[in-house]
């Protein structure tokens, strides 16, 4: 028993370096009264990068705690992902916390905890497992969302996303006691031995509502009326947060429920997830055409984008998995980056969002707005920029597995979507100026190069992510 | 079957409790119903500790009477709600609620008694309960939660602990100027820096 429980607690290091980090940053926060903020989210970075370097230097693979947590290739891969998401936002987080006043040590904290429950959630591989680490990740980010008491718009982003969030892990829940009954096991592997033989009804309802408890969390229609309004009204930073590693996790933990534990199952969750996807894919590219506010735009962008990334899960093939993978990384590179842009989108008179505010950035900020042209020209998909190849591997994988229809739609949707991404480099490049902004501050232009350049040079850069990618995809087959 | 002065106690504990909870819903004042409510909860943890579940019924005590009764009565005393208001015309709606009771007491009875039906479901358990002459109720639970279910039972309380935080990181406001207690401040007062005396002149005041 207690070697048993060695092994499953060095395979486990990098969530025990997160929480106890977690714990002892609190800490230090509560007890050096007042200015902590900006220590403690330097050190917080510092700690999720180390958990980072742990998990691809030790390379460990097995399973622990019983078989509740499993770390393969592809949590080895989504886990750095969600760090690397968290670590950025909080980098991204401290020149902002000092212009607008926000001395909040809880908010690394709060951000590695969720981030914990994240890694939880990759890594699961039982129904409790996926519950638990679900609502650690999402009661951190209720908290997160209305944590700028001063402003009513984040108390509102707060409360909504808690509410509607509440109602979605309750059908979650829902979902996984109908599992449990029909199937009589938590683990995945036994739940998936349990569909194998006759179909069961109750199981798939249990599948249906745990999927509408996890679409919930990655905005995906018709579970996502939360997401412009927690976009708008979180403090940016925060919104990045949101737009970033919950994603990449709830991502992460759809895959593990729908090739783990309902691999049998795939022609029912398929017509789901093609549904799910279509509908995402559609609305996400109509609806944000009227956007005027650019956080708002984006909050439908990325309902757009998780669309596109589950046209890779309905495919249930090797290489739609390593679109997804793909895809999620590439996602968030450009979410960082043009989300560093929108809390550089600052005057004089204060912090400025709207998309008309952007008129003429290209003759006051050339250097910004060429970037952000770069990144947008991505963010629509046109070659050789990253999201090209991001939608490039997940059309590819629906048309080798026949489905033809959701590949052209996709494409058709892209068409749309790039409407408004244009639109705002119009808005930069020929619209009369509309006063320039202040100077990036270094931390901001450090996230937005970075992401700058791996966008452009992805294709310099795809071949061995690919590689890693598809040792990722292997682990599900 | 309970025999001598165990089943002089289940039935004590029982009466009482069925008393007590009927009086919770007709009491008139509320704060008389949370009291009973309070009483329900000491008789139920007695049943439980009867059936050898101590520690379902110290968490019962814990839980329920020390945390979540202390919170209704506060409740019930802060809040401006007029109760008597809120009960009249309530008998209208006892049909749905012996209906709602009614299918509830089914339900208790196929969750609690189910093995009566199908003799199979007690092998199906994951962990049965260990004979109490053997292993107490909580030793038992311990076993399994320190083991099998320890990475479970570590992210429950990870998930506590945020809690905490966001409760206080939500609600606690450091304002300026709040007057707090400092007791030593209080204990070094002298006469000499605590009062002030004055020459007052005769028929003048101050």
């Amino acid at each position: 028993m207690t070697m048993d429980l060695l092994s499953s607690l060095s395979l486990s290091t990098p969530e025990l370096i997160l929480a106890v980090g977690a714990m002892v940053l609190l800490m230090v926060g509560a007890y050096s009264r007042g200015n902590s903020s900006t220590a403690v989210t330097g050190l917080a970075v510092a700690i999720l990068a180390l958990a980072a370097v742990w998990i691809l230097v030790a390379q460990a693979h097995g399973t622990a705690f019983a078989g509740a947590y499993v770390q393969d290739d592809f949590s080895v891969f989504m886990k750095v992902l969600t760090l690397a998401g968290s670590a950025f936002t909080l980098i991204m987080y401290v020149g902002f916390a000092k212009v607008e006043r926000f001395d909040n040590f809880e908010y690394p904290v709060l951000v590695m905890l969720s981030t914990l429950g994240m890694m939880v959630m990759i890594s699961a591989n039982s129904l409790l497992a996926l519950y638990l680490g679900f609502e650690l990740q999402s009661l951190a980010l209720y908290v997160v969302a209305a944590i700028n008491r001063e402003s009513a718009r984040s108390s509102e982003a707060g409360l909504k996303y808690f509410v509607l969030g509440a109602l979605g892990t309750g059908m979650m829940l829902y979902g996984i006691s109908l599992t449990y009954g029909y199937t009589g096991s938590i683990d995945f592997a036994k739940v998936a031995a349990a569909v194998t033989g006759e179909r069961q009804l109750g199981a798939l309802f249990g599948l249906i509502f745990i999927l509408a408890g996890l679409t919930f969390k990655i905005s995906a229609v018709p579970f996502h009326m939360w997401t412009p309004d927690v976009y708008e009204g979180a403090p940016t930073p925060i919104t990045a947060f949101f737009a970033v590693s919950p994603k990449v996790a709830t991502m992460a933990l759809i895959l593990r429920v729908t090739m783990d534990a309902f691999a049998p199952a795939a022609s029912e969750w398929q017509q789901i997830i093609v549904f799910i996807s279509i509908a995402s894919m559609v609305l996400g590219s109509f609806a944000a055409i009227g956007q005027r506010n650019f956080k708002r735009m984006m909050a439908y962008s990325s309902i757009g984008h998780m669309g596109f990334c589950l046209v890779g899960l309905a495919a249930d093939s090797e290489a739609g998995i390593r679109g997804v993978v793909i895809y999620m990384l590439i996602y968030v590179a450009m979410t960082l980056g043009t989300f560093a842009f929108i809390i550089a989108m600052r005057r004089k008179e204060g912090q400025v969002e709207r998309i008309d505010d952007l008129a003429g950035c290209a003759s006051t900020n050339p250097w910004m707005a060429t970037i952000l042209t770069i990144l947008l020209f991505s963010l629509a998909g046109i070659p050789p920029l990253a999201g090209f190849w991001a939608k490039w591997y997940v059309f590819l994988a629906a048309i080798n597995s026949g489905l033809y229809a959701l590949a052209v739609i996709g494409v058709l949707t892209s068409v749309v979507a790039a409407f408004y991404y244009l639109r705002i480099i119009k808005i930069m490049w020929f619209d009369e100026t509309a006063g320039g902004f202040l100077p990036m501050a270094g931390e901001l232009r450090f996230v937005f190069g970075l992401s700058g350049a791996f966008v452009l040079f992805y294709v310099l850069i795809g071949g061995p992510i690919s590689t890693y990618a598809e040792a990722a995809a292997r682990s599900f087959f | 079957m309970l025999h001598g002065l165990a089943a002089v106690f289940f039935y004590l504990f029982a009466l009482v409790a069925i008393g007590s909870a009927f009086m919770v819903i007709s009491a008139r004042n509320p704060v008389h119903s949370v009291l009973f409510l309070i009483l329900t909860f000491f008789n139920a943890a007695g049943l439980f500790l009867l059936a050898g579940a101590e520690f379902l019924a110290l968490i019962l005590l814990i839980v329920y009477v020390g945390a979540v009764m202390v919170l209704f009565l506060f409740v019930v005393m802060m809040l401006d709600v007029d109760f008597a208001e809120l009960k009249t015309g309530a008998l209208q709606y006892a049909p749905i609620g012996a209906l709602v009771g009614l299918i509830l007491v089914a339900e208790l009875i196929v969750v609690t008694g189910g093995y009566i039906f199908e003799p199979k479901l007690l092998a199906s358990a994951a962990q049965p309960i260990p004979d109490l002459l053997v292993r107490s109720n909580t030793a038992a639970l311990g076993d399994i939660i320190y083991t099998d279910y320890i990475y479970y039972f570590q992210v429950a309380g990870m998930v506590l602990l945020v809690a905490m935080i966001g409760a206080i990181v939500l609600t606690l406001r450091h304002k300026a100027g709040v007057k707090r207690q400092s007791i030593p401040e209080q204990v070094a007062r002298t006469p000499a820096n605590a009062i002030e005396i004055k020459k007052v002149e005769t028929g003048k005041g101050i």
